[in-house]
């Protein structure tokens, strides 16, 4: 269980990135946070990992104060979050690595994860002989080594192409399926939202409160993209957008 | 094929080195003076210098920057990575702007008066000078690394530890070795200052006493050893640079 209450972060310099901000999302739940840019959805991830502290409020995880990074816990960013001067495969082993595994164990669990995301051979590469899709996959690969329970995921797909994007979109749902962690998705296309989260929070521009949270029970298949319910979801999600703008 | 690469390069290298001494052939044969002999008659001076201790020279004045360039690096780098911290920078920022513009030659002096006139104040006066610019470099570069770098490893539960050894560390490599290189330079032209009074060893003395003697080949036969001592080292650090850093070159 994660829940926010009355999360209000204050910058020093003034800026009120969220406000009042209280959710909650049960174990095993996909969650999609979404709003206009700067609305603070990144500092609401941030706080999450125990990077950043709130002004007020509070952050719980399992009804505990969120302090430091969980081990259980793994987030994922938008600019993908990889280290230039590392491999492939010492992006992928950086977690466990830092967890203090072995080597052997290192590897035995970041080959299979590279061949499951269509990575293999691809190892000794460096990032920027990727291309973004496949950059992701490493982020991907990185935080899924670490078998959390809880994945945080900062707008993970905005910077791909539609295609790419789609393709990931239908791995991460596969993804939650199988293992059924507890998802928290930032992202500001809603269409992702709606397809990723069993529930949509839409958050004001800054400082970011909740607007609104839609249910989305229908969610779940692959082609939940093609059905009528989920544009009426969209446009649902859409209106409420709109009105938080005025 | 990279081995075509590299060997292209190989042949510019020569061309461009073939170029430069013809051009000095050409300006030597219009000139026609004592003071610039052509490039045939510096390399016989050259040769015959080598079994003369020319040698010797060139591997006490190597000596010297070597440790002066080594001992600047062991205390800049350290001193420019912790800089990261906005609470060490407070320290350090101040002590750059105040010290790093003003011409640390002129302290040469006092250092001969501090520590004599041997090797040792020639090694000091040469890190000195090259220690500011290897700071003022990994200074800039470490407090640039992006928070992009650091959230990262803060999730993944990092120390402040595997923070500089995985982030702050090889993301500053690059600038320090471009530092580094650049210094070079710097610590050559020292060398020649340091080297050309109060001194009977080195190429700045072989220089000094060349000159002196009006005997101008061998004069050129010293300055051509410093530019391959120059260039030697060069190509060390690019070596260097290219295996320690591949991810940039990829």
């Amino acid at each position: 269980m994660i829940e926010a209450k009355s999360l209000t972060k204050t910058y020093p310099d003034g800026t009120g990135a969220l406000h009042d901000v209280t959710f909650d999302i049960r174990d095993g739940e996909s969650c999609s946070v979404i709003g206009p840019s700067g609305c603070g959805k990144t500092t609401l991830l941030l706080i999450f990992s125990g990077i950043l502290k709130p002004t007020e409020g509070k952050a719980l995880i399992e009804g505990e104060d969120v302090t430091a990074s969980l081990k259980e816990l793994a987030l994922i960013f938008q600019d993908y979050g990889l280290f230039p001067w590392k491999t492939v495969y010492e992006n992928a082993s950086l977690g466990l690595e830092l967890r203090g595994f072995g080597k052997r164990e290192r590897k035995r669990i970041v080959s299979a994860l590279l061949k499951d995301l269509d990575l293999q051979g691809f190892e000794k590469y460096y990032p920027k002989q990727l291309s973004g899709g496949m950059q992701q996959r490493v982020a991907f690969a990185r935080a899924l080594a670490l078998n959390p329970r809880i994945l945080l995921m900062d707008e993970p797909l905005s910077s791909l192409d539609a295609l790419t994007r789609e393709n990931l979109q239908n791995f991460l749902l596969q993804l939650w399926k199988q293992k059924r962690m507890t998802m928290l998705l930032v992202t500001h296309s809603i269409e992702e939202a709606v397809f990723l989260g069993r529930k949509v929070i839409v958050l004001s521009p800054r400082p970011g409160t909740v607007i609104k949270t839609v249910d989305n029970p229908q969610m779940g298949d692959l082609d939940y993209r093609i059905k009528e319910v989920f544009f009426e979801k969209c446009r649902e999600v859409r209106q409420n957008l709109d009105g938080g703008a005025i | 094929m990279p081995g075509s690469k590299a060997e292209l390069r190989w042949w510019s290298y020569l061309i461009t080195a073939v170029a430069i001494f013809g051009l000095w052939h050409l300006v030597a044969v219009i000139l026609d003076s004592i003071a610039l002999p052509t490039p045939l008659t510096a390399l016989s001076a050259f040769i015959s210098g080598l079994k003369e201790g020319l040698i010797s020279h060139s591997l006490i004045s190597t000596l010297r920057i070597v440790y002066g360039i080594a001992l600047a690096f062991s205390l800049a780098v350290p001193i420019g990575l912790v800089s990261h911290e906005t609470r060490v920078d407070k320290f350090v920022a101040p002590f750059i702007y105040l010290l790093y513009p003003i011409p640390h030659i002129v302290l040469l002096p006092v250092i001969i008066l501090l520590f004599g006139i041997g090797d040792l104040s020639k090694i000091i006066i040469i890190a000195m000078i090259v220690f500011f610019q290897i700071l003022v470099t990994t200074r800039d570069a470490s407090r640039n690394v992006s928070g992009n770098y650091i959230y990262p490893m803060l999730s993944l539960g990092a120390s402040r530890k595997e923070i500089y050894k995985h982030v702050i560390l090889p993301a500053c490599v690059p600038k320090i070795l471009t530092a580094m290189r650049i210094s070079v330079g710097t610590s050559i032209a020292v060398l020649f200052f340091v080297e050309s009074f109060a001194t009977t060893r080195g190429l700045g003395y072989l220089i000094m006493d060349a000159w002196s003697r009006a005997n101008y080949p061998d004069l050129y036969a010293a300055i051509v050893t410093m530019a391959l001592l120059g260039f030697s080292i060069y190509v060390v650090l690019d070596q260097v640079e290219k295996r320690v850093c591949r991810w940039v070159y990829v």
